[in-house]
């Protein structure tokens, strides 16, 4: 059996505490999809060559498949399973849903999380910085194209909520 | 899944600290920055390190200080390099390389350090053990014949970094820190034509910070070759800086190549034809043929070497012609595959 | 019977752009594919591979592993004795090789463990040993004589199988042509790379019943090689096909690892899960063929084809797998683009030590698809024919029979090519852009559905049932996959549709061999189609079951019976109506307990010859595409910059799934025009016998990434065929066709040069401008098709030359065919 020592770690996975023993050779894909039963996440090479592993750590979109799940005490990661607020789904989840952003739906989580960072950064990014920032997740089924547009009619929908709640404030 | 092997993994907190565990332990520890090139060998085997030093808690490591020139922290991520301004002004052949290191997400992990000492590259190498099992191995792992030169007693893979190229075009230097001692090593002198072992480096130093004097005069340029617009090593690349008087007469040059060779190559016979030129149409032209008797490729990557080197006159060219001003944005996008910049 | 009207105007639910019913478990990441699922008291499993690419096993010691701690069982090929494959005549694999390896990554032992990484320690305590054997590399070795063939029931050497048909005197026809028309041309093979990575997880319940959960797009098929395999009942096996995260082919044939996990969850009575690596993926792979061809075309001054002769010739990998019926595609759907009066073709798979080859999207057609609108490109430009003019003077008329007998149905061909040639601007464009720049036209047909199953029988080629009770919930349940296409929301919407309900009532259960109906998978195009009609008659069955009860008790007339809206109602005056659920109940009242079914099998095919079952389709798709490119001089880079492209669907049931089939297919044809391909590396022949895969990860198999792919243009022609579900065709394979054509017409538009081989790399393509700058024949692709014997074809007339179907002699020629070879084609014509 293998023989990795292992160790406490202390994550903080979207927004929950969550102490777990790990080896210390897991990546935190592993201990995200094996120890956390998170599976949400995806992997499609575990060699950093797909984007299917996205995760946000400290808000920044990393690849989980090579990042060492001790590199992470005391992070906040978010993962697609802490994406939606409870019952209500993040305005990129539905655009992508309504737009065809997905199809076989497995580059999706990555692809949600890479976009959620962009449009944390970037309000109204246009499309050449849409493409920029998504070009580390591979998807073989859309074409992208689609996906282009759900990020976009996220970006629009944002703003517009951020409007109208401001608009309702003043 | 690809799975990491067993390791002990240690996280000081300081580089004497680690640089103090890397004596101790000897050749079976290596340290790990960001691990985007590290942990993916390991999880092939090509790496076999006992011991991961970390030198993520270690914060001295991601210092940026433009006081006097500039000078980078090792453990700085590409990432974080890219949102500083002021290096995209100032160092701009730096800023476009970190640009298209790999993807953005790599980005965010991957350090500045560890692009620097990016194992090199090879086609034979960078494979799953079982796959390097079905060849016999080569000569830089577990091996005794190199399949690209096959008489070859020296491996030929790679240097596949980008930053590289552009750091030496800067003229930039790297402080190395052992146990024992200190040293500060000019970027050009720190490889070695030996693709198994290909840094100066000794196994027991950190490469701690990355210095660059403050640059008067100097334009600098990015120029990769790739496939695909994201995810692709370079394939070749072209690291060009220039000083210009205000007549725009050369004071000083840098031409370097990147990934055609195990080593990333300075020509000096480039900086001394183009000193007290100006880059007129003839003086880019013949840069280009200098600059392409210099590169080695060998059919260890994507494409074919005779490519390769036949694109070494025109990827000079079009980084001569933008450090001139020509307005090359739209080849930059086409043919380098390179939005930014 | 109930109400019923179905168009455009009345549809509620198909047509409209629709968020798709597995959508939003998939942004939330609650879609489990088969690697997701984790089981109490789980084992992993891990496989060892061949490290030789042509080998015979002396001995497998596996007892250092079996003592490592951690492992539960190690397998060899000893455990495994029964053949299998997923064509009948081509049973030539085993879950673990026993006797011999036959390329680098055939799986020799497994170990099963506590987890993954003491499976993959246990891996390299097995010590084989081996004794090493010629290898072939390249379809010319395969073709010479060896000691060693492959396989032993190769024709000769290292030929699979070689086959050939003359419909009508093809020789005569070229001879009386103005032209012909000779070109070679070569599309490397290529790999599907779904994201996914295969995952299987078996579990056996203590009465020896097992299930296995796959990512198969096939379940069907793995059902009945697993039961041939492990020598077991069927019934006591239930195979699970997860959602898919891509498939394009990757996942129809059952896999090695599929029944490895299955026989050790049986030993062990554990379940066991296996997930293969990324270059395991490239191991499987079943992808694209490398195919040489040549290409004879007859013409006419006015651009009219008199006939063609087509030679083709597949690197089939090590193994058998969907090779015949390949063998087959890469000729037998060239009638069905474009009119060809006579047709005559010959093709040959070979084996060679790499992966096996099989289908990917299009299967075996854009290979020659590729081939054929180059060479027309090539004859329009000789006959200063505009290319989109000369191929709408080809297009057949429609509902008509093909010279080798498919019927073809609705072709909306001739609006494809006016929509991309006026969207495109087309007119403008060609031959008139600055050099550099360019444009390029080609079109393609593809099948919605084979017409016969892989192995011969003359049940449904998919079933659907209805479940509905006094809850007023519906269940729908069918064998189909869905693999990504969105298979699971034509089905629910196909059935809300019928029954007048919203898609959140219709609940789909797919793909699960204990409870669905037998549907026989996500490949050819067929879901849709076959799938569809079965829904929609199990459907109109259930409603005609409501209808019968609502009428009784509101007294209306049963054919006055509507369902809209949740409502049951009258349709002369809607007013008078119940609930779907009140309408339910009054059926559960009134028939008792409620299930309908339906199922669906294609027409009688007109082709009567052996081997003539590979070809026909209900219907066929029809695309056309223009793409436009700059082609920078210097280095031979090719930047796509944009797609326009048209696609006959019949219906579109859903606008964005439609759309985003059609740009997906385009995607992968960029991808295949510009850099996808699956090549093998062999090592210095003097050191080495190695022959390894070139470019086994997602790094060095170059696919677009969100930078290179081109904007794309997309229109959708509605023109509904009455053999399709409410007249809608295929989307998933045929709008890749046309792609890789249009992108080398493109090429030669904007500098002149012919790259007659697939991908066009820049490497080629500079090679292409040197030789144009030299004076030379600006062209790279094949110089030559390799000399190969071929059988005597079978001769079969033309329907307008008073053809019936049948194979005949060849009108005064009177060659008799050999009878060794009507034997084997026959054996064809069965597995197809
Ligand atoms: C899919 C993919 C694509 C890639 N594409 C590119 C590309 O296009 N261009 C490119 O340049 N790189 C590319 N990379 C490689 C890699 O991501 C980058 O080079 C990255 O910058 C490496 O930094 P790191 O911090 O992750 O290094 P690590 O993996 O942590 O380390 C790399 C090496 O440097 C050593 N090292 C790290 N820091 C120090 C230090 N401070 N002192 C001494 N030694 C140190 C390590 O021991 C190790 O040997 C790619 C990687 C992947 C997986
Ligand atoms: S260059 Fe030669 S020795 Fe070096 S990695 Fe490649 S094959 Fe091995
Ligand atoms: S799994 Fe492919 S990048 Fe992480
Ligand atoms: S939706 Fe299938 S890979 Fe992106």
């Amino acid at each position: 059996m293998s023989g990795s020592k292992k160790v406490q770690l202390h994550l903080n996975v979207n927004n929950e505490d969550m102490h777990v023993l790990v080896e210390s050779s897991k990546t935190l894909l592993e201990v995200l999809r094996e120890d956390l039963t998170l599976t949400g996440t995806k992997h499609g090479c575990e060699l950093g060559e797909c984007g299917a592993c996205t995760v946000l750590k400290d808000g920044k979109p990393v690849l989980s498949c090579l990042l060492l799940a001790l590199e992470c005490e005391d992070a906040q990661i978010e993962t697609i399973e802490g994406l939606a607020d409870k019952d209500q789904l993040h305005p990129l989840q539905l655009a992508f849903a309504q737009h065809g952003g997905l199809q076989c739906g497995y580059c999706t989580p990555g692809m949600l999380m890479t976009a959620k960072a962009l449009l944390e950064n970037e309000a109204r990014p246009t499309r050449a910085q849409i493409r920029e920032a998504l070009s580390g997740n591979l998807c073989r089924c859309t074409g992208y194209q689609q996906v282009i547009e759900s990020v976009e009619e996220a970006a629009i929908t944002i703003e517009e909520t951020e409007n109208s709640a401001a608009g309702v404030k003043s | 899944m690809m799975r990491l092997p067993p390791f002990r993994y240690i996280a000081p907190t300081s580089v004497s600290e680690a640089a103090k565990i890397l004596k101790e332990e000897g050749p079976c520890a290596m340290l790990v920055a960001g691990g985007t090139d590290l942990l993916a060998n390991m999880k092939r085997g090509q790496q076999t390190p006992e011991i991961l030093i970390s030198l993520s808690n270690i914060k001295s490591l991601h210092d940026v200080s433009n006081s006097s020139g500039l000078t980078l922290g090792a453990g700085l991520t590409l990432g974080s390099l890219l949102e500083n301004d002021s290096i995209r002004d100032s160092h701009t052949g730096l800023w476009q390389a970190a640009g298209v290191v790999a993807t953005p997400l790599l980005r965010n992990t991957a350090t500045i350090g560890g692009n620097i000492c990016l194992d090199t590259r090879c086609s034979y190498y960078n494979q799953n053990e079982d796959w390097r099992k079905a060849i016999n191995n080569c000569l830089k792992k577990d091996g005794d014949t190199c399949w690209v030169a096959t008489t070859s007693k020296t491996c030929r893979a790679v240097s596949s970094t980008d930053t590289a190229p552009a750091l030496i075009s800067l003229g930039a230097r790297v402080r190395l820190v052992s146990a024992d001692a200190e040293r500060i090593v000019e970027m050009k002198d720190l490889y070695q034509d030996d693709g198994a072992n290909y840094l100066q480096r000794h196994s027991n130093e950190v490469l701690t910070e990355v210095i660059l004097e403050p640059l008067v005069g100097w334009r600098s340029t990015y120029w990769k070759l790739r496939r695909r617009g994201s995810f692709d090593f370079p394939i070749l690349s072209v690291a060009a800086a220039v000083q210009t008087d205000g007549g725009g007469t050369i004071e000083d040059a840098r031409i370097v190549l990147g990934a055609v060779s195990s080593l990333p190559l300075l020509s000096t016979e480039a900086t001394e034809f183009l000193v007290g030129k100006k880059l007129d149409d003839d003086v880019i032209e013949e840069t280009g043929h200098i600059m392409a008797k210099l590169a080695k490729p060998r059919g260890n990557t994507d494409l074919t070497p005779i490519w390769r080197k036949k694109m070494v006159p025109s990827f000079v060219n079009h980084a001569l012609r933008e450090l001139r001003g020509d307005d090359v944005r739209e080849l930059r996008k086409r043919i380098a595959h390179q939005a930014r910049g | 019977m109930s109400h019923r009207e179905y168009s455009s105007d009345t549809f509620r639910i198909i047509g409209k752009p629709r968020v798709r019913i597995d959508a939003l478990s998939k942004v939330t990441g609650q879609t489990l594919f088969a690697d997701d699922i984790s089981l109490p008291r789980m084992l992993h499993c891990k496989l060892l591979r061949s490290s030789l690419p042509h080998a015979l096993i002396e001995t497998v010691d596996v007892s250092r592993a079996s003592a490592h701690p951690g492992v539960q069982l190690v397998l060899t090929g000893e455990d495994f004795p029964v053949e299998y494959g997923i064509l009948p005549v081509s049973q030539d694999e085993r879950p673990l090789c026993r006797d011999k390896v036959r390329f680098v990554g055939d799986p020799v032992a497994a170990v099963i463990a506590c987890d993954e990484q003491t499976a993959c320690e246990a891996l390299s305590l097995i010590d084989v040993s081996y004794q090493p054997l010629p290898t072939i590399a390249t379809v010319a070795e395969a073709l010479q004589a060896t000691e060693a063939p492959l396989q032993n029931y190769a024709e000769e050497h290292n030929i699979h199988r070689r086959l050939a048909y003359s419909f009508g005197d093809v020789d005569e026809a070229l001879a009386q042509a103005d032209h012909v028309f000779e070109d070679t041309f070569l599309y490397e093979g290529n790999t599907h790379m779904a994201m996914e990575q295969h995952a299987s997880v078996a579990a056996t319940d203590p009465d020896g019943r097992v299930t296995l959960w796959s990512s198969t797009q096939c379940p069907h098929y793995v059902h009945r090689a697993l039961a041939k395999a492990l020598e077991m009942p069927a019934a006591h096996i239930r195979v699970i096909a997860c959602p898919n995260g891509g498939g394009f082919g990757g996942k129809t044939d059952p896999f090695n690892h599929e029944i490895v996990v299955t026989k050790a969850s049986m030993l062990l009575g554990r379940p066991v899960k296996i997930c293969l690596t990324r270059q395991e993926v490239f191991y499987c792979h079943r992808g694209r063929h490398q195919v040489t061809m040549k290409f004879r075309t007859g013409v006419n001054n006015d651009g009219k084809l008199t006939g063609m002769h087509l030679q083709t010739l597949l690197d089939g990998g090590a193994y058998g797998s969907y090779g015949i019926a390949s063998t087959f595609y890469t000729t037998a759907l060239q009638p069905v683009t474009y009119q060809l009066p006579r047709y005559s073709w010959e093709a040959c798979r070979v084996f060679t030590n790499k992966p096996p080859s099989g289908p990917k999207r299009g299967h075996g057609t854009p290979q020659p698809r590729f081939g054929q609108e180059v060479q027309l490109d090539k004859i329009a430009e000789k006959l200063q024919i505009d290319p989109a003019k000369l191929r709408l003077g080809m297009i057949a008329p429609a509902n008509s029979l093909t010279c080798n007998f498919l019927k073809v149905g609705t072709i909306g061909l001739a609006e494809c090519i006016d929509r991309v040639v006026s969207r495109s601007g087309w007119k403008d464009k060609h031959k008139k852009l600055p050099r550099g720049r360019g444009v390029g036209l080609a079109c393609g047909a593809y099948m919605s559905g084979a017409g016969t199953a892989i192995y011969w029988n003359k049940m449904p080629h998919s079933g659907v049932q209805i479940k509905l009770d006094r809850s007023g919930a519906v269940t729908v349940y069918c064998g189909a996959t869905d693999v990504g296409q969105g298979s699971d929301d034509v089905l629910v919407s196909l059935v809300t549709e019928v029954l007048g309900i919203e898609t959140i009532d219709v609940k789909c259960v797919t793909g699960d061999t204990d409870l669905t109906p037998v549907d026989l998978g996500s490949y050819s195009s067929r879901v849709t189609l076959m799938m569809g009609n079965a829904a929609i008659e199990a459907a109109e069955r259930a409603r005609d079951l409501i209808a019968s009860a609502v009428a009784e008790k509101l007294e209306i007339a049963v054919d006055h019976i509507g369902f809209a809206e949740r409502l049951v109602f009258d349709v002369e005056d809607p007013n008078r109506n119940m609930t779907f659920q009140q309408a339910v109940i009054c059926a559960e009242e009134k028939h008792g307990t409620m299930a309908t079914t339906g199922s669906y099998a294609p027409p009688k095919s007109a082709a009567r010859f052996p081997g003539g079952g590979v070809g026909p389709s209900p219907t066929y798709s029809y695309t056309a595409a223009v793409a436009e490119v700059e082609v920078d001089e210097a280095s031979g880079v090719v930047e796509v910059t944009r797609i326009y492209i048209a696609h006959d669907i019949g219906r579109s049931l859903n606008p964005v799934q439609v759309e985003g089939q059609v740009i997906g297919g385009v995607y992968m044809g960029v991808g295949e025009a510009l850099m996808e391909e699956s090549g093998s590396r062999r090592l210095p022949p003097k050191l080495s016998d190695a022959l390894v895969h070139d470019n086994p990860s997602m790094l060095e198999y170059k696919t677009l990434t969100m930078h290179d792919m081109p904007e794309v243009c997309v229109d959708i022609i509605e023109n509904p065929d009455p053999n399709g579900p409410f007249g809608a065709k295929e989307v998933g394979q045929g709008p890749l066709l046309p792609i890789m054509p249009a992108i080398a017409n493109a090429i030669f538009d904007a500098v002149g040069v012919r790259v007659d081989e697939v991908p066009i790399t820049p490497v080629k393509v500079l090679k292409a401008l040197e030789m144009q700058a030299a004076g030379h024949d600006a062209r790279v692709g094949p110089k030559a098709f390799p000399n190969i014997e071929w059988p005597q074809a079978m001769f079969v007339l033309p329907p307008w030359e008073g053809g019936d179907g049948k194979a005949s002699n060849r009108p005064e020629r009177k060659r008799a065919a050999k009878m060794h070879t009507m034997d084997k084609v026959k054996g064809a014509s069965e597995q197809t």
